[in-house]
């Protein structure tokens, strides 16, 4: 990560405050992942599960199946846990 | 003017009492017990509208004093010794998030072996935690410095913590005449507080985000500049206070410094010892001073330079010990401060009163003629004197 295209410290609010709303969405967490999950549409029967218990809320909704925001998709594998079809597999990334 | 019998915890809380402070929380600890005991008596008697916020530790106390900050409220709290210590990682947050929280320190001893006196270790522990330092001689300066303390603490390029320390027992406990203002002249003088930042459900912020490596360091430096902001804040407002209440004061006070070949340098209450004993010195035709510090952290460098810079010895008093350091923490930054002198003075370090020890006038006499030998020969003894320890 190169820190010299960020803002110095003249310029960031004081004391860290963040003062916008929302800007967590900025912040792409998807490149902290290890094992990617691969979701086998066929073998999803859109229980919504995985969407419940993703605790980055990287599951997007479609009317028959699932995928998944790898943005934000830390790669925790809760989601291929709970999945009651085995529809999701982890996969370790390549580098 | 009206001049009232009070203790320095006592003068401490009639100042805190006087400065319109929204949030206290606070756990009690000799010697600072009083300031806290007093000032819940005013807010049971109705004269304050505080909200008082008892907790079970101080570890709790000052966690609820950055929350209560961070709303945009002026807030104080109270500790010495062990509380201090247990409230060090609360320390670091709340200079961290910038909270302009004004804290009494009743300066107490560390255990082992356990010991309720007075003495420097709980602040000197704590001098790098981003904390504004301020040094009290009597109970008069505890109660003006206690005004002043908040409004450098909550000047806009400050922003910072600032701990308004006094000698536990020496001054904690021992009644004076104090001057204190009137209530009105206190409200124009400190007006209520403007933070930078507020918690507002309109203009939502975040506070305490995690920052890692590539923006941890940055808040860092923003700290940096806040405490080489503080000098020319205190001269602000020092001047303000002085045309007020007539009584002046600055980052450190000199005592026959203009001509002075051996000095002491000392913080808190015993420079007024020191004072006293250069004064029948000076009687005597010895060339003594003796330099005060008021302001600790951030170290008035440039200040102590010059006001050194025609002494030829020098005994620095530490009523705290740096184990395994070569001097105590006065000391070392004294001798940093003077080290880019051309003519370097003799320095020698005084570690003195450890766990309340009292300091004898003759023993600070004894310093001084030491120093003055040292001036005349250009010879130093000892490097470090431990001043009344039994051998």
């Amino acid at each position: 990560m190169t820190t010299t295209e960020k803002p110095g410290w003249k310029s960031l609010p004081m004391g860290g405050v963040v003062t916008e709303p929302g800007s967590a969405l900025k912040y792409k967490t998807g490149d902290w992942r290890a094992f990617r999950p691969l979701v086998d549409r066929g073998k999803c029967v859109n229980c919504l599960l995985c969407w419940i218990y993703c605790p980055d809320s990287a599951i997007i909704r479609h009317e028959k199946w699932v995928e998944v925001n790898y943005d934000y998709c830390k790669g925790c594998g809760i989601c291929a846990h709970e999945c009651p079809t085995k529809a999701i597999e982890m996969v370790e990334e390549q580098k | 003017m009206t001049v009232v019998g009070l203790t320095g915890d006592e003068a401490i809380a009639y100042a805190v009492k006087q400065s319109n402070v929204d949030v206290v929380a606070a756990y009690p600890i000799t010697p600072q017990t009083i300031i806290v005991e007093r000032f819940s008596k005013y807010v049971a008697d109705g004269e304050v509208k505080t909200g008082y916020v008892c907790v079970e530790s101080e570890h709790s106390a000052l966690s609820a004093c950055v929350g209560a900050s961070l709303t945009g409220a002026r807030v104080f709290t109270a500790t010495a010794s062990q509380g201090l210590a247990l409230m060090h990682e609360i320390l670091y947050i709340t200079s961290g998030l910038r909270c302009p929280i004004v804290m009494g320190v009743a300066n107490r001893a560390l255990s082992a072996p356990i010991n309720i006196h007075g003495d420097h270790s709980d602040m000197m522990g704590s001098r790098d935690s981003g904390w504004v330092q301020i040094y009290a001689e009597n109970a008069q300066e505890a109660y003006d410095w206690t005004l002043l303390a908040f409004k450098i603490a909550e000047d806009r390029g400050v922003q910072l913590p600032v701990s308004v320390n006094l000698d536990g027992f020496i001054i904690s406990h021992c009644m004076e005449g104090v001057d204190v203002l009137e209530d009105q002249n206190v409200n124009r003088f400190l007006q209520t507080r403007k933070p930078l930042f507020t918690v507002d459900p309109e203009k939502p912020i975040t506070i305490g985000a995690l920052c890692f490596t590539d923006y941890y360091f940055e808040f860092k430096r923003q700290q940096v500049e806040a405490m080489r902001n503080v000098p020319e804040a205190l001269a602000r407002t020092c001047k303000e206070y002085r045309g007020m209440s007539g009584r002046n004061y600055d980052v450190l006070e000199g005592y026959g410094m203009e001509d002075a070949e051996a000095a002491v340098v000392c913080l808190g209450s015993t420079a007024g010892t020191a004072r006293e004993v250069a004064r029948k010195l000076r009687k005597q035709d010895k060339k003594v001073g003796v330099l005060k510090l008021w302001l600790y952290r951030p170290f008035p460098t440039e200040e102590v330079r010059a006001a050194l810079g025609r002494v030829k010895a020098l005994a620095v008093f530490d009523k705290a010990i740096s184990f395994g350091a070569e001097y105590s923490a006065l000391c070392s930054d004294v001798v940093t401060a003077v080290h880019t002198l051309k003519e370097q003075p003799k320095i020698f370090n005084v570690v003195y009163g450890l766990g309340g020890r009292d300091i004898q006038p003759s023993e600070i006499e004894l310093v001084f003629n030491q120093a003055l030998e040292a001036a005349k020969t250009g010879i130093l003894k000892e490097k470090t004197v431990f001043l009344g320890v039994r051998e």
